[in-house]
């Protein structure tokens, strides 16, 4: 297996206003290897892929292919040289068949497209790496697990040497990552150099050859299988970082006035995104989840503002079942829902500062009268939002898209704050903010704690959940794996039940 | 040196005027151009339909007639379109309206003015209103894009009234042409002396300032423009959807039917086939023209009335009256295709940038 | 009914579905590339005219046809440079080309106006097939345009679903950013059916100028090209459907006309609402059965963007 590697990406740099993404990455692949990209999100694993597969250019640094340097300037681009990759979200055409879908990668052949050989081509690529579907299949009839299959079988199609996978796990039920995995594995052996992008640990354990980490857009290491220590690579993905907790007041030890029991719902992708997720959160308290995104969080937030379903189990806020309720009941009820999207759902763009703040109030006594809109009530509001939590504008009423992404979260919490909720679930609130406005929310945030706020922290950042929160929960696929005080954390702790590992060392999630 | 259109964030107050006054200016000499093609002199045509349609008494008069159902229906579509429910039935709902209204002379012809009236509003609100909510419904109930269904029930209308003006409503005195009976006194809106200009012309300010005034600052009207505008954040913030659809295509399609009822009340004195000349589509030129705005739907819906009325004017000049309509629709597509230019921003820049992706 | 009378009305549904036919298959491929052109009825206007005035200035019929397809063209690329390149809303563009169609076809048919076209398109019975019983004389003995509308509906339908070219059409309208993944030109392609749309319309006019009537009369399609849009949402984008939809649609004319002979008890009227009240229907039926979506192209009527990458 000492050949030329397969792909050679040398020195890669990325930049992206404000951030690097990748910063002098060197990554080797080999032909019969299935190599593993570890990380967190944000670690550039991503990114370094998107540029192999011709999504991106490289600001610096260049890709060999079997020696020879190449330039990789678009997707096609890539797929004529052999790389495909499989996305999260599967770029399929759900009213066609799967034949189509898989005859719509090639641009030139043929003017007439022959069913017959397609499907051929289709079962006899399907036979040899086990990956059957039926080709007349639509798209919209196959599970996800099928549709997946679909995407690599498309890349086969092509003669797709190098294939990559974007945390293919993520919407797979354990049979279905099994019979994966076994596909995978196939490929590798014919010849393939396979590239399987994840955060879980023990399915990287199970499956690689080769594992690279990626930390904050550098690899921290890259280790043969025989190399493999589960200390070490956490480690690496997560850093020895000394976590101090901030002196904060104690937890109160009152009852819980939030009592999440074993809730189940699914996600977008009409797959378990909450699988019985359990958990408590006091008033006064900050609850902290820790993971990586993509394991449900969005899932339960959605849940506990009456935007998504539940499927079972139960939430009692304040002694009341609320699973189930409409968003306005649950605004009702005072709790607030703080979006990862700021300006997708928790704004709306177009409209000025004044016209955002009233969102969710605007039919309250505060903000109304009969049929028409206080407006001076609304201005005054927003004035006193703007001064309190130091909102820079050019106007309030200028549409608030014109605002920075720290002022948009700003208003935003101020807006939420200023409705006193009782319950307050915020997601990732400072991605995007530089060092001051980062500090700005958490003052804030402490604040809502002190006003006896029940909150519940969502973040990947392990900094912020120690300093901010006092208890933490670390979110896996759709469940809480463990909880402990923040006093108690520990990011080996923590990074395992991250990666997916209970207990210690190796038993799988 | 290089030209660029970049995403502007602003939407500058002027560029909102301005651009569709531009456009109307270029829609004014593309046309123009098709008259000098075809031998004419474009300004002695344009004068001469701003001429007739304004240089005179009677012109005006008639002007201002034709504008009272642009500006109505105007303002029923402005109310769907601001949500982003592309109802193009305003015809068809204008027709239901006339017909709704029809009804109340015909069963009852001795009602006096005072009960004659409001009952013909009540009825043709309600015709167009429920026409207009039959499409809302299909779409919430099965997502019926409400385009194509409100486009049909245009036809459905049209040939409705034609199905009663010829069967059952036909007038026994009428020498067996589609009409209904003339409408007894008590049913018609009284017009300014001689002209035909009729009191439709208030209602036509008064709902334009309501409107105005509900799109502005009242909590229904911030409903709509945030549904309208993400729904996403409609729904995070616990607004009905489903409702507000209903309701304004209930509202839209009532504005619509009452501007149905004016004409049929005001103008033409009784029920036939024809009674629109496509009212319901140019207003949507218009209230497109006037982006929404109530006040601007009036000045707007004047416009094309003068385009429209000069239009017949200059026809004792040998010109037909299509070049009218040509303009309407030219003045349409500059302002559609215009749009662009108010998001966007052109920049010049005398250096290269940094490669993008 | 007698034999003759229901070949009449057979015969009869067949040329009066034609113009229709042809413009609904324009604006199935316009559609199916994305883009929705509610300007066909103008389109069909200018045709109409066009086909006429040069029909009668060259005497021949088939410079008029190649002027109408090339007018109905011109004037689709206005839409499609409004919608494909500065993303307009496409609703509002067609309304205004139809607009602009009508007011142009009107203007410039003015003076032909009741005039009389020496060389017009008449029946042209195929020698052979037009003698099988009940479906020779309605099927074969119809004019040259009509046998290149049956053409053109296979030749469609082969193309959609049997070429690589058809696939991405297909695609464009379900999934423009596939497209474009691979390398293809949305933008170009999206000008070209849409242009092809219109000149399609061009044609459905032209047949009613040269062939149907034959003249010119303002506003001629009396909204054939509103009927045309509402077909190719009935025929659910399917070429063969919307040939069974067009003669659907065209019965219904053809009926209209022999009512009092039939001695049906339906008004008129509401035989002509029948078409449009079967649109809705089969749309709603179409949306429930496939659970709301996957009816229609996805694409349909929303611009493409490519700054979403």
């Amino acid at each position: 297996m000492e050949v030329t590697p397969l792909i050679r990406m040398s020195n890669i740099v990325k930049r992206f206003p404000g951030v690097v993404a990748n910063d002098q990455v060197n990554l080797d692949l080999y032909a019969g290897q299935i190599h593993a990209l570890l990380g967190e999100n944000g670690s550039g694993k991503s990114t370094l892929m998107s540029i192999l597969s011709g999504l991106y250019r490289p600001t610096e640094g260049n890709i060999e292919i079997l020696g020879e340097e190449k330039k990789i300037d678009s997707p096609s681009d890539a797929l004529a040289n052999g790389i495909g990759m499989v996305h999260q979200h599967f770029k399929l055409i759900e009213s066609f068949t799967v034949a189509e879908n898989i005859a719509l990668s090639q641009t030139s052949g043929s003017v007439l497209i022959s069913e017959e050989e397609i499907v051929e081509e289709i079962t006899r690529l399907g036979k040899k790496y086990g990956l059957f579907v039926d080709p007349r299949a639509y798209v919209w009839q196959l599970s996800v697990g099928e549709k997946q299959r679909v995407e690599i079988l498309r890349m086969l199609y092509n003669d797709s040497k190098v294939l990559i996978l974007d945390e293919p796990t993520a919407v797979l039920t354990p049979q279905e990552t099994r019979e994966l995995f076994s596909n995978l594995r196939n490929m590798a052996d014919n010849g393939c150099a396979v590239v399987f992008i994840s955060h879980k640990l023990n399915e990287v354990e199970e499956l690689a050859d080769q594992i690279t980490v990626l930390r904050n857009g550098r690899v921290t290491g890259s280790i043969g299988r025989s190399e493999i220590n589960q200390a070490r690579l956490i480690e690496m993905m997560i850093g020895r970082d000394i976590i101090t907790a901030y002196e904060k007041s104690e937890p109160s030890d009152k009852e819980p006035v939030l009592v999440i029991d074993n809730i189940s719902a699914l996600n977008d992708m009409n797959t378990l995104g909450l699988d019985g997720i359990t958990f408590k959160v006091r008033a006064g308290e900050i609850y902290g989840i820790a993971g990586v995104s993509g394991n449900g969080q969005r899932e339960l937030a959605e849940v506990l503002a009456g935007l998504r379903h539940t499927l079972s189990g139960s939430i009692k806020f304040y002694g009341e079942e609320i699973a189930g309720l409409s968003p306005k009941g649950m605004i009702g009820r005072g709790i607030s829902y703080v979006p990862e999207d700021r300006l997708g759902m928790g704004l709306v763009p177009k409209l000025n500062s004044c016209d955002n703040v009233i969102l969710k109030e605007y039919g309250s006594e505060k903000f109304s009268k009969g049929h028409f809109l206080k407006r001076d009530a609304a201005i005054a509001e927003t004035q006193r939002i703007v001064r309190e939590f130091d909102v820079k504008m050019g106007s309030i009423f200028q549409p608030v898209k014109m605002m920075s992404g720290g002022n948009l979260q700003k208003l935003l919490l101020g807006r939420e704050i200023a409705s006193k909720p009782k319950l307050m679930i915020v997601l990732y609130p400072v991605r995007g903010l530089d060092i001051g406005a980062i500090e700005s929310v958490h003052k804030l945030l402490l604040q809502m704690k002190e006003n006896n706020t029940a909150i519940i922290l969502v973040s990947e950042e392990l900094e912020e959940i120690a300093k901010l929160a006092d208890r933490v929960g670390v979110i896996f696929n759709g469940k809480i794996l463990g909880e402990f005080p923040v006093k108690e954390m520990d990011t080996e702790k923590i990074g395992a039940l991250m990666a997916g590992i209970v207990g210690n060392g190796g038993a799988k999630a | 040196m290089k030209i660029r259109l970049e995403k502007s964030l602003a939407q500058n107050k002027t560029s909102q005027i301005l651009v569709p006054v531009i456009a109307v200016f270029m829609a004014l000499l593309f046309c123009g151009v098709f008259l000098a093609v075809t031998g004419r002199d474009p300004f002695e045509v344009y004068q001469a339909m701003f001429a007739g349609a304004l240089g005179s008494e009677y012109g005006i008069s008639e002007t201002l007639v034709k504008m009272i159902p642009l500006a109505l229906c105007g303002l029923g579509i402005a109310v769907a379109f601001r949500m982003q429910i592309w109802n193009i039935g305003a015809e068809g709902q204008f027709y239901m309206g006339a017909c709704g209204a029809t009804w109340v002379p015909l069963t009852f012809p001795n009602l006096p003015f005072v009960v004659m009236i409001p009952f013909m509003i009540f009825m043709a609100a309600l015709g167009g209103g429920l026409w207009g909510l039959l499409a809302g419904w299909f779409k919430t109930k099965w997502q019926v894009s409400e385009t194509i269904t409100t486009l049909m029930m245009n036809y459905i209308a049209i040939l409705w009234v034609s199905y009663l003006v010829y069967g059952s409503w036909r007038d026994p005195k009428g020498l067996n042409f589609p009409l209904t009976a003339p409408f007894p006194d008590a049913a018609l809106i009284p017009t300014f002396g001689a002209l035909r200009v009729h009191y439709g012309i208030f209602a036509v300010l008064l709902l334009a300032v309501i409107f105005w005034l509900f799109f502005k600052g009242s909590k229904w009207g911030y409903e709509t423009l945030v549904i309208g505008s993400n729904p996403v954040a409609a729904r995070y913030a616990g607004m009905d959807i489903r409702k507000n659809v209903l309701l304004v295509m209930f509202i839209s399609g009532a504005i619509s039917g009452f501007a149905g009822m004016v004409e049929v009340s005001g103008i033409v004195g009784r029920l036939q086939p024809g009674i629109s000349p496509g009212y319901g589509y140019t207003a949507i030129s218009v209230a497109w023209l006037a982006r929404l705005h109530p006040i601007a739907i009036v000045i707007v819906a004047f416009l094309f009335a003068i385009i429209h009325v000069g239009g017949f004017m200059i026809q004792t000049m040998g010109i037909p009256s299509a070049a009218a309509t040509m303009l309407q629709g030219a003045i349409l597509f500059f302002v559609v295709g215009s749009e662009i230019l108010t998001q966007y921003e052109i920049k010049f820049s005398n250096k290269e940038e940094a490669q993008d992706e | 009914m007698s034999e003759t009378l229901i070949i009449s009305i057979l015969a009869a549904s067949i040329t009066a579905g034609t113009p229709i036919l042809f413009a609904a298959l324009g604006e199935l491929i316009a559609e199916r590339s994305g883009i929705m052109n509610l300007g066909v009825d103008g389109m069909m206007l200018v045709g109409a005219v066009t086909g006429f005035m040069i029909t009668v200035n060259t005497g021949n019929p088939w410079f008029g046809v190649g002027m109408a397809l090339a007018a109905g063209g011109l004037l689709a690329l206005i839409h499609a440079y409004l919608t494909v390149t500065l993303r307009a809303n496409q609703v509002v563009s067609g309304l205004a080309l139809t607009l602009f169609g009508s007011g142009l076809s009107d203007y410039l048919g003015k003076a032909y106006v009741g005039m009389r076209a020496e060389h017009t398109f008449g029946k042209l019975p195929i020698p052979g097939l037009s003698d099988i019983p009940i479906i020779g004389p309605v099927v074969f003995k119809q004019d040259i345009l009509v046998y290149i509308s049956y053409v053109l509906v296979a030749a469609t339908a082969f193309y959609l679903y049997k070429t690589r070219a058809g696939l991405f059409l297909r695609a464009l309208g379900e999934n423009p950013a596939a497209v474009d993944s691979v390398g293809i030109n949305v933008f170009r392609l999206r000008y070209f059916y849409v242009m092809i749309g219109g000149a399609l319309a061009g044609l459905g006019g032209a047949y009613l100028s040269l062939a149907y009537a034959p003249s010119w009369l303002e506003n001629m399609t009396a909204g054939r090209g509103w009927i045309a849009v509402a077909l190719v949402i009935f025929a659910i984008w399917d070429p063969w459907r919307a040939l069974a939809g067009s003669y659907l649609f065209g019965g219904v004319d053809a009926l209209g006309f022999h009512l009092q002979v039939i001695g049906l008890p339906i008004s008129i009227f509401i035989l002509n609402m029948l078409p449009y009240i079967f649109t809705i229907l089969v749309l709603i039926l179409v949306l429930i059965r496939k659970g709301g979506r996957l009816a229609s192209p996805q694409a349909l009527g929303v611009p493409y963007d490519r700054e979403e990458r």
